[in-house]
């Protein structure tokens, strides 16, 4: 038996928006998250432009115990907790149950363990002074750290996952967490990722040559997918949260329900054929988007929008000729593309969450954001596409069916395709 | 130092570790710190490197073991700051 899963509760920690209704504020209106970062030019950073959410630390107060809170140190930690606490509460739950929801689960993921926080064990431990540490570093640089806070506080019984799969960590957390439920293991998963870019990481991505640095004097221009200007992806931080749940479990108990998350696929190209650590193989792209329509049982021509991974870097064109070749779409008949990254820059493991929360916010409001800083498209996309793929305003159009999809490091890639709920199916 | 002293500071170092503020407010040497506090056994050793800190005080890991109640942390920190 086939069970469909809906998703019913969004959270959001972006550059642009920190909660829901900032978020959608932001990206209606092509906000941009991106600033400069002075401690960067004393870090002799080629690129000093980052977006970092407008965080208010204290807000976690209102998210965790009085105890929890006192030695909470890791910032993709916070985030990727707010982002979690808000989805459930927005899907009609609450928080204190003295009970163990065994139905439900979590599938949270990161990228690496929080490089500040393992700095001050590595200080500490190098001066002798390890005593000193205490009992709470162990649960904040475990990789598990994210989906032990969550799933504690929210009492969480099913199964508990913290993944990580370089920049398509979010789009797998949601897939693996939709998996779970269709194949009836849980009722009800709440999924995502988090990520904060500390120094040490922006800093190995500068040294790659891969970030944008001719826009410091100007932030909110820096982050250009798509454009003959590009050059090179802004590193942001964030975290993004959904609640999927069983169509059933949802109408039981009178869930408002976003929309419905159809399919999805995931995969590697294994490092072949043009395939490597840190570039795509296109085989394995065009199988992942191809799987994922065919998971869903939709026709290529019905997706109304794609959601791309497009960051910014020379891999953009060619991933918009992997849509075109999955699809069997292109020129004027290629669905509208936009990019997020745009206006947040690439917040790698929580890109694919974040935007996931944009997508389904598109679906339930009915609109495209903008592409910003796309003034200029680049000459070799528009020979695949037509420039009216390519929005730089915000249009209001019917968007039933949305592409989403990210590639990662390691050559790993992940789709999803999300739709507005229909009751009939 | 006087006990008193010591345990007015001790109800500031133990305050972020227990939810019971009413409780701690009225505290003495019987106070058992995981029974009766709530606290997290985890966090006993937080707590010993608060006290630590906060007198500038070493407290060896065999003494650290036999605190459990407030009357056994004012004798740790009191013997060590004589």
């Amino acid at each position: 038996m086939s069970r469909r899963v809906v998703i019913t509760g969004l959270g959001v920690v972006a550059p642009n928006g920190v909660g829901v209704p900032d978020f959608l504020d932001a990206i209606r209106n092509g906000v941009s998250g991106i600033r400069y970062e002075a401690s960067y030019k004393d870090l002799h950073f080629n690129s000093q432009v980052a977006g970092s959410p407008q965080f208010d630390w204290n807000q976690l107060k209102n998210y965790v115990s009085e105890i929890t809170f006192h030695g909470l140190q890791g910032h993709a930690l916070g985030y990727g907790i707010m982002a979690a606490l808000d989805a459930w509460l927005d899907a009609g739950n609450g928080v204190g149950n003295s009970e163990t929801l065994w139905d439900t689960g979590c599938v949270f993921g990161s990228s690496v363990s929080e490089c500040e926080v393992v700095k001050k064990i590595i200080n500490r431990v190098d001066a002798g002074e390890a005593k000193k540490l205490g009992s709470r570093v162990i649960e904040q640089m475990m990789n598990s750290s994210i989906t032990a806070y969550i799933s504690g506080r929210l009492g969480l019984g099913n199964r508990i996952v913290a993944t990580s799969a370089a920049c398509a960590t979010g789009t797998q957390a949601i897939l693996m967490g939709y998996e779970y439920i269709q194949q009836g293991l849980a009722k009800r998963m709440v999924v995502g990722s988090s990520e904060h870019v500390d120094p040490y990481i922006f800093g190995a991505f500068d040294s790659m040559r891969i970030l944008s640095r001719k826009f410091n004097h100007a932030p909110e221009k820096a982050s250009r997918p798509m454009s003959q200007s590009a050059g090179g992806f802004v590193p942001g931080s964030g975290a993004g949260a959904l609640i999927l749940e069983d169509l059933d479990f949802a109408l039981g108990r009178k869930a408002r329900i976003y929309a419905e998350l159809l399919g999805g696929a995931c995969n590697s190209g294994g490092q072949r054929s043009g395939g490597s650590m840190t570039a795509p193989a296109s085989a394995g792209v065009i199988k992942c988007i191809s799987d994922a329509v065919t998971s869903a049982g939709v026709n290529p021509s019905s997706i109304d929008l794609i959601s791309g991974h497009l960051t910014a870097t020379a891999a953009d064109t060619m991933e918009i000729r992997n849509w075109c070749l999955a699809l069997g779409r292109n020129g004027r008949n290629f669905p509208p593309v936009n990019s997020l990254k745009s206006m947040i820059g690439h917040s790698l493991s929580a890109a694919g969450s974040i935007e996931s929360v944009a997508a389904v916010l598109q679906i339930v409001h009915q609109f495209i954001h903008p592409n910003i800083n796309l003034e200029d498209p680049n000459p070799e996309i528009l020979r695949q596409i037509d420039p009216d793929c390519l929005p730089v305003t915000m249009v209001e159009k019917e968007i039933r069916t949305v592409a989403k999809a990210n590639f990662g490091f390691g050559d790993v890639n992940a789709c999803l395709i999300f739709s507005k709920y229909n009751k009939n199916g | 130092m006087d006990r008193r002293v010591i345990l007015d500071e001790l109800k500031k170092v133990l305050s972020p570790y227990t939810e019971n503020k009413e409780l701690l407010a009225n505290i003495d040497d019987n106070t058992n710190l995981v029974k009766d506090l709530k606290i997290n056994s985890a966090n006993l050793v937080d707590i010993i490197i608060d006290a630590e800190a906060k007198y500038s005080i070493e407290i060896d890991f065999d003494s650290a073991e036999k605190i459990i109640t407030v009357g056994n942390c004012i004798d740790a920190i009191g013997e060590k700051i004589k």
